[in-house]
């Protein structure tokens, strides 16, 4: 869902409607750097023993391997709008709403390399982050995030908590019952959840159109009577616009909603993905939307950035990544005997 | 025959082979086309037979366990593909409920040939949602049989041999036996018939003859047990290692005779530790041989704790070569030394 460019007159007019100011949206920028950069070096430290031959269990970073290059904005425009005291539940593609969500980029790369020094002490990995200082949270069972970010959202509304709690998947998961379960339910207890559907138009290696019997997934949420509505992923400032509506509406007792961004991940499903489901020039026709140029491009267009200044934070962005992966790559393996603890409270 | 490298070709050639026989056999699952449900247990399926008979599915393990029931009951054979065992959470009810129990519920009516084939298995780094074994669950539960291939010759005659059974069959295929090129492999290059052939349920295999002590292990584990006994066998303990290959149909008759004639017995299992294999077998084992047995049955499984991610951590609770021939050693004790 590609939208119409906007004249510079109609950006500051959209930016303003979305009560974007420089500072924030400047912010934004420096988040979408930090997630791609973060992503570009566990891809790089991933394939350390992985190459030539290709092998999962080998290299400081074992398994499989997740990334979300290409899909930052949907993360930072919802996520850049939440309290500390929300909740994210995210999903086997985790790394860019955990980052997004404020959670700590050295605990984070820490735990992706199984150090101690991790979120999870070394024992979730990549595709289970938990950070309960950030109310974050992940899953890599497909269609598990829904119905527990609607469980949060039950017990902020029970506990009398003004909070939001949000749900991240990818349409694979939207055709998953818990998809389905879960707008009923919102919708009847009338929740402050807000579902957030990336569609990246694949799972795993199915294309949509051999797995979706609709196009959207707004169509869907619209038959449980949840408000719902199609963003353009790629664009930070129309993810912003709508997530801040229908928010600021779930905070407010206006019940729950559906965001469906459509998105696309250049990168294969998994590390190591043959990508033999689509064609390069494809990949390349979704690259001309990055969504990093096309908010530079934005901040410039708006005096609220020049080139230099654009430099700097992506400067710092990188580096605040290099930082968390040199940190995960100097922290202690843990113990064996730890393997063995944490049934149980 | 020629030589074939692990479970997945040999799983996969099996169905071919039967999908050329037999026109009721379609495969459904995640992935299934382009991807082989990525642990290759369907690879080559699809350009030979298309989207008519290799039907990718949505991510609704719910829904397309409860299809198989249904097309089983008017006429089909279902090869279903569960991508990864763990994800039975998300079918688990019409396995459980419907899958497993309708031919008996409904006084022998409805036929349920339903073939399952999943993907088990840590050792690799994808933590505790990807790297279960959970063969237990599903054994512990009437209505399914169990099959637990360890080298490439059995899986194709075990599948075929599921293809052919009227009943719900799983089969567990490990993914460090796969063969499959990004992933390690422990099992060994062997000869395979390249035409069909089956092999039978419940007939477990002496992988090993031995005097001192009995092995008992199925999946990863038998080539893990192997490879103990050959250590164990150069300090002059003599390992039996029997391969399990189903679970259920269970052959009793090969575990209790072994353990007659060793009177010691180890049960190496990847499944967790706690109400499953290691103490079924047990108990079964016991039951046979009680007046023969010199020691205590003994078992290494994983301790009751979820598949952890970080390596030390996830090689501290799989069992290892190290730990098999530790235990082993440890059961046979100071006499078979001496």
């Amino acid at each position: 869902m590609i939208k119409p460019e906007p004249s510079p007159q109609d950006l500051q007019y959209l930016v303003a409607q979305a009560g974007l100011d420089a500072d924030q949206l400047r912010r934004a920028y420096r988040q979408l750097c930090l997630i791609r950069s973060f992503e570009d070096l566990i891809a790089d430290r991933y394939y350390i023993g992985k190459t030539p031959e290709f092998n999962m269990a080998a290299g400081p970073i074992r398994g499989e391997m997740h990334l979300a290059v290409g899909q930052e904005a949907v993360a930072v425009g919802v996520c850049s709008l939440l309290q500390e005291s929300d909740a994210v539940v995210s999903t086997h593609r985790p790394h860019h709403h955990a980052l997004a969500k404020g959670v700590e980029p050295k605990k984070l790369a820490a735990e992706i390399f199984g150090k101690a020094s991790g979120l999870c002490r070394g024992k979730g990995g990549h595709m289970h982050l938990f950070d309960t200082s950030r109310h974050f949270a992940c899953s890599g069972i497909v269609g598990a995030s829904f119905p527990q970010a609607a469980g949060a959202a039950f017990a902020f509304r029970k506990l009398g908590q003004r909070h939001v709690a949000v749900a991240f998947a990818g349409e694979g998961a939207a055709n998953h019952g818990t998809f389905a379960e879960t707008l009923n339910v919102a919708s009847v207890f009338q929740l402050p959840l807000v579902v957030v559907i990336e569609d990246n138009l694949y799972a795993d290696s199915t294309p949509k159109w051999a797995a979706l019997s609709t196009v959207h997934h707004f169509q869907r949420a619209q038959s449980f009577n949840v408000p719902s509505y199609v963003v353009d992923g790629m664009d930070l400032i129309d993810v912003y616009r709508v997530a801040k509506l229908v928010i600021e509406r779930a905070r407010n007792g206006m019940g729950p909603a559906l965001i469906e961004a459509v998105c696309y991940r250049y990168r294969g499903h998994f590390e190591g993905d043959a990508e033999e489901y689509r064609t390069r020039e494809e990949v390349e026709r979704w690259r001309a939307l990055d969504p990093i140029p096309r908010l530079e491009e934005r901040l410039k267009v708006l005096g609220w950035a020049d080139e230099a200044m654009l430099s700097r934070l992506r400067d710092e962005a990188r580096q605040e990544a290099e930082a968390a992966i040199l940190f995960a790559e100097s922290s202690p393996l843990p113990e064996p005997q730890e393997a063995l603890r944490g049934v149980f409270q | 025959m020629r030589k074939l490298r692990g479970l997945a070709f040999a799983i996969a050639e099996a169905i071919d082979q039967e999908m050329a026989h037999n026109e009721r056999l379609v495969v459904l699952g995640e992935d299934v086309t382009y991807w082989g449900a990525v642990f290759g247990f369907t690879m080559g399926l699809f350009p030979k037979y298309g989207r008519e008979r290799i039907v990718d599915t949505p991510i609704t393990e719910q829904t397309f366990m409860g299809m198989a029931v249904g097309a089983a009951s008017v006429g089909l054979h279902p090869v279903v593909s569960l991508m990864f065992v763990d994800f039975c959470g998300a079918g688990f009810d019409q396995m459980f409920n419907h899958m497993a129990k309708n031919h008996y519920m409904s006084g022998g009516q409805l036929p349920m040939p339903v073939t399952v084939i999943t993907a088990i298995g840590g050792g690799y780094g994808d933590a505790a949602q990807h790297s279960q074994v959970l063969y237990g669950l599903f054994a512990h539960l009437p209505g399914f049989k169990i099959v637990v291939p360890a080298t490439a010759y059995d899986a194709k005659g075990l599948t075929a041999r599921a293809l052919a059974d009227p009943n719900p069959v799983m089969i567990f295929g490990h993914k460090l036996l796969t063969g499959l090129p990004f992933l390690p492999f422990e099992g060994e290059e062997e000869e395979v018939p390249t035409e069909r052939y089956t092999v039978d349920f419940g007939q477990a295999a002496v992988r090993r003859q031995g005097r001192d002590l009995t092995i008992v292990a199925a999946g990863l584990m038998v080539p893990r047990s192997l490879k103990a006994a050959e250590r164990l066998a150069q300090e002059g303990i003599s390992a039996e290692v029997i391969d399990l290959r189903t679970l259920v149909p269970l052959d009793e008759t090969t575990l209790v005779a072994s353990a007659r004639k060793t009177g010691r017995v180890l049960i190496v299992d990847e499944d967790y530790m706690s109400y499953g294999l290691s103490g079924e077998v047990a108990f079964r084992i016991q039951a046979g041989a009680l007046g023969s047995l010199k020691a205590p049955i003994q078992r290494l499984a994983v301790p009751d704790v979820p598949i952890p991610f970080s390596e030390p951590l996830e090689s501290a609770v799989i069992p290892s070569v190290q730990r098999i021939y530790e235990a082993a050693r440890s059961l046979v004790g100071a006499q078979a030394l001496a």
